[in-house]
């Protein structure tokens, strides 16, 4: 539980952090004008599951705990966090029980109790309610309240790593007051409650304009009198990633915009004008090209990229996939497309930092053209007239798809060049992002049916514990026509010795066993080019030089402390 | 005349219920996907259940007979509903809904229509008003100074499109004379004369370029059936009469000039409700054409489908009055 203690060492740190910024009052700063260029469709996130409606309506509702900027586990509707030594957690695993923090209240004035928690988890599971969030509450058979403050969750199997349920940005309790009569199939009608949610968070929704603008006011009835320093915020939608950034570090006519997927060199000179400044976080974004370890040839018609189509003709050659990797040039392609907002990496799992392996950053990290062009050379792929290597008729020449997107097609081009300096041809294609991640398994050009022989796109996963996520891997989640092209395991990479592996992390409590399995499957995906890691992603928002105490947040929502944000007088 | 509105107003309903459908069909074919926006976090089982709670379960047919009964049936009930205050049976149907914010599809199109009749109707209003004198002292003094600039600008405004203009006037009175704003505020409401100041001027760069761009294409036609009327042998018997030149050229000329032009404009009307909706998209106008991008960027099936219909029947209605109106202004076309 090493990961519990520095947690609370965080917090002990964070509250002194922002004990010194909240010597305002409540709502003496006036309107906190925020900017989010995609604009926010609706406010219940139970029903939309988009980051940015995870993010605007973390002002309004909260779950039991957050994520810090650091990762570590911060009480937000609760006493403290539950684990084995204080007893929250029961020892065979199977149970929680969280204390609700006392006197909290919903802002119309009505307390908070285990009961809206209950509700919660009955709102996010009845069927036919298409809740997006539902993953967060796998394996939870029960919640119960044994007494109105205590909150205790039951689970099917033991959960080593049981935060998930009603923790972080994704799972906030809702009223069950107001949401009551919106469960299952009525969940889409309750047009008000999805737009306007009572919340115990630092602000209340006055007025919702659907993909258009949000008006909050401060909350009455906000547990810290002091908080939030503003009066009204204003989160205004639309546009593009580049005129937010200006809108933000030039004009000044924004507090705060989210998500700068801009140019490093056009930030760069908007960042002179020095009205705003920069925010990054890293979480457990990666940048990553996946390997098509099946045959996609396009004669094979609906079998390609299925078993059996059988193994690909180039890429089932362990040599071809670690020189694909060593070709690579991370930095560059770090410098061209990301700055600030990334940095190179040959993890899948780059953080918490206890889950990061170094193991293999010796080999993968630094391009070395000569090595790669020496293990081809080895393992029998000889240049062809046309400079591309071949053996046994299978050249070297890949179709390279990705999603539609400036600084993923100036990285496609940057790799085929990388590439062709180890004689490997490769052909770039890009679909449109709705489209590639549809997942329409009637389309042929989603990242799942994976008609191609690589692709390129970002994954990530919630929170910070990496166990389902290395899950994705296992041989049974490799898409196929059976399971509607839906398995997560794209690559097709299928290893018994991984699936194993897999099970015991599943069945480990002890944290640094956790950390140590995770790593040791992190490098063997590495290792074994399941995917080729190239970025840690990096999220970036802009905030004004004015605005106090922003603590940027990729494990969170990104306005998860606005109740300590003030403006410098 | 009425016998055949009538007719054509029947006739109207088969063609837009195959515009319905074939709208429908071809937005079902779109490979596009509701949940293609979504985290890749959410994994596939569970947007399986979100696909299901929209109804994409359901087979083609069934969810083309929904959508008609929502949109034909229940919507106007409801209209009449909150119009009347009467209920009519238990209040509680189906309406359409967006599958983006999952709100009533009317309802988000009511709150846009205001912000696009505003700025873009005005800014069609303002464009006939530009249009027709130039388009009348083009044609009379034709090849004049006047003229010569008036189609070198009308070409200009024609050729030129709006995401240039638009941005072009943005750079010019925004960043650096920094007259008006760039941002439309959506929140603004219109209380006093310092507020109606500001509407005015978040105004002012929208109507500008949509203006200029209407007044160009009307300008054309104006100055084309002026030039048409001018050689006619009625103006000569008028100018022999003695009529002063004045009547000849208002009266006269005018008048029956105007007769193709005014359809034109009726047939132009329907783009105003479609919202111009790069304009929109440059000044951040929360307006129709705004509304329907972000749909289709989100795949938002039913908020597109029922918009596009919308527009569909506006077409069509507007097609009629413009025959309609021709009709009338000309009394030597009969229809009966």
């Amino acid at each position: 539980m090493k990961n519990l203690k520095l947690l609370l060492a965080g917090t002990v740190a964070a509250l002194a952090a922002t004990g010194t910024a909240a010597y305002a009052e409540r709502g003496t700063d006036g309107d906190l004008k925020i900017l989010f260029w995609q604009a926010v469709s609706t406010l219940n996130p139970y029903l939309s599951g988009g980051t940015k409606e995870v993010y605007s309506s973390s002002m309004v509702i909260e779950p039991l705990a957050r994520y810090d900027e650091k990762g570590e586990l911060v009480p937000m509707l609760v006493t403290e966090i539950p684990t084995i030594e204080n007893g929250g957690v029961a020892k065979d695993l199977l149970s929680m029980t969280w204390k609700l923090k006392p006197g909290v209240k919903w802002s119309d004035g009505t307390p908070f109790t285990a009961d809206d928690v209950i509700f919660t988890w009955k709102y996010c599971v009845a069927p036919d309610g298409g809740c997006a969030q539902k993953a967060q509450y796998e394996g939870v058979t029960s919640v119960e309240a044994p007494d109105p403050m205590t909150v205790k969750i039951t689970f099917s199997e033991p959960k080593p790593y049981p935060y998930s349920a009603f923790v972080g940005a994704q799972s906030p309790v809702i009223q069950k007051k107001q949401f009551e009569n919106c469960v299952g199939a009525k969940a889409p009608g309750c047009t008000s409650a999805n737009f306007g949610p009572i919340g115990t968070g630092p602000f209340t929704v006055k007025e919702f304009k659907p993909n258009d603008v949000i008006t909050f006011e401060a909350n009455k009835n906000y547990r810290d009198p002091a908080k939030p320093a503003f009066a009204t915020a204003t989160l205004k939608g639309g546009g593009d990633a580049a005129s937010a950034a200006r809108a933000v570090l030039e004009t000044g006519e924004f507090d705060y915009a989210w998500n700068m997927q801009v140019e490093p060199e056009v930030l760069a000179t908007m960042l002179k004008a020095g009205k705003g400044q920069l925010v990054t976080s890293f979480g457990t974004q990666v940048e990553r090209i996946n390997l098509n370890w099946y045959n996609p040839d396009p004669k094979l018609g609906d079998k390609r990229s299925t078993k059996e189509a059988g193994p690909h003709p180039a890429l089932s050659d362990p040599a071809v996939r670690r020189a694909l990797s060593l070709a690579i040039d991370r930095s560059v392609i770090d410098e061209a497309g990301y700055g600030e907002a990334g940095k190179p990496t040959c993890n899948i799992v780059p953080a918490p930092e206890a889950y990061a392996s170094t193991k293999n950053d010796s080999w993968c990290l630094k391009q070395d053209v000569d090595a790669a062009n020496k293990l081809l050379d080895d393992a029998g792929w000889k240049k062809g007239g046309d400079g591309i290597r071949a053996k046994n008729g299978a050249r070297l020449s890949f179709l390279y798809q990705t999603s539609t997107n400036s600084v993923r097609q100036a990285t496609q081009e940057l790799v085929k060049d990388m590439w062709s300096q180890i004689g490997v041809d490769a052909e770039l294609r890009n679909v449109s992002a709705s489209v590639f991640f549809g997942g329409d398994p009637a389309s042929p050009d989603t990242f799942q049916k994976f008609y191609a022989d690589v692709e390129m796109y970002t994954n990530n996963f919630d929170g910070t514990d990496p166990e389902k996520y290395l899950a994705e891997w296992l041989c049974d989640k490799v898409p196929s026509p059976e399971n509607g092209w839906q398995g997560q395991n794209i690559p097709r990479y299928c290893n018994p010795a991984f699936d194993k592996l897999v099970g015991e992390l599943s069945k480990t409590a002890d944290i640094s066993k956790r950390e140590e399995l995770a790593k040791q499957l992190n490098d063997m995906l590495t290792e074994e080019g399941a995917h080729i890691p190239l970025i840690h992603r990096g999220s970036v928002s802009s905030h004004s030089v004015k605005l106090d105490g922003v603590r940027m947040n990729a494990w969170d929502s990104e306005l998860w402390n606005v109740a300590d944000w003030s403006r410098k007088k | 005349m009425f016998t055949y509105t009538l007719r054509r107003l029947l006739f109207a309903i088969p063609t837009l219920l195959v515009i319905s459908f074939v709208i429908f069909a071809l937005l079902d074919l779109a490979p596009s996907d509701p949940t293609g926006d979504l985290p890749l976090t959410i994994p596939p089982e569970v947007r399986e259940q979100i696909r299901a709670s929209l109804g994409l379960d359901q087979p083609f047919l069934i969810r083309y007979l929904k959508w008609l009964q929502q949109f034909f049936i229940n919507e106007p009930l409801n209209i009449f509903e909150s119009l009347t205050g009467w209920q009519i049976g238990d209040g509680d149907r189906m309406r359409v809904l967006s599958w983006a914010t999952r709100s009533p599809v009317v309802d988000l199109i009511v709150q846009r229509l205001p912000q696009t009749l505003w700025v873009v109707g005005l800014a069609y209003l303002f464009g006939v008003m530009i249009a027709i004198p130039i388009g009348v002292i083009s044609a009379y003094k034709q090849y004049s100074i006047f003229d010569q600039i008036g189609t070198f600008l009308a070409m200009v405004g024609y050729s030129v499109p709006t995401f240039f203009t638009g941005v072009l006037l943005i750079v010019i009175f925004s960043s650096y004379l920094q007259w008006f704003p760039s941002v439309y505020d959506t929140n603004l409401r219109v209380t006093d004369f310092q507020s109606f100041v500001l509407q005015v001027k978040q105004m002012a760069l929208p109507v500008t370029v949509l203006a200029l761009f209407n007044a160009s294409q009307i300008t054309r036609f104006v100055r084309a059936s002026m030039l048409d009327n001018l050689h006619q042998d009625y103006v000569r018997t008028a100018r022999a009469k003695g009529v002063k030149e004045k009547s000849v050229l208002l009266i006269h000329v005018l008048r029956n000039s105007l007769i193709p032009v005014v359809t034109v404009i009726a047939l132009g009307v329907p783009t105003i409700f479609s919202g111009a909706i790069i304009t929109e998209q440059i000044f951040r106008v929360n307006g129709l054409g705004q509304l329907l991008i972000t749909a289709v960027q989100g795949a938002d099936i039913p908020l597109v489908q029922t918009l596009t219909f919308i527009f569909a029947v506006l077409i069509v209605l507007f097609n009629l009055i413009a025959d309609v109106l021709y009709g009338i202004l000309d009394p030597r076309i009969r229809y009966d």
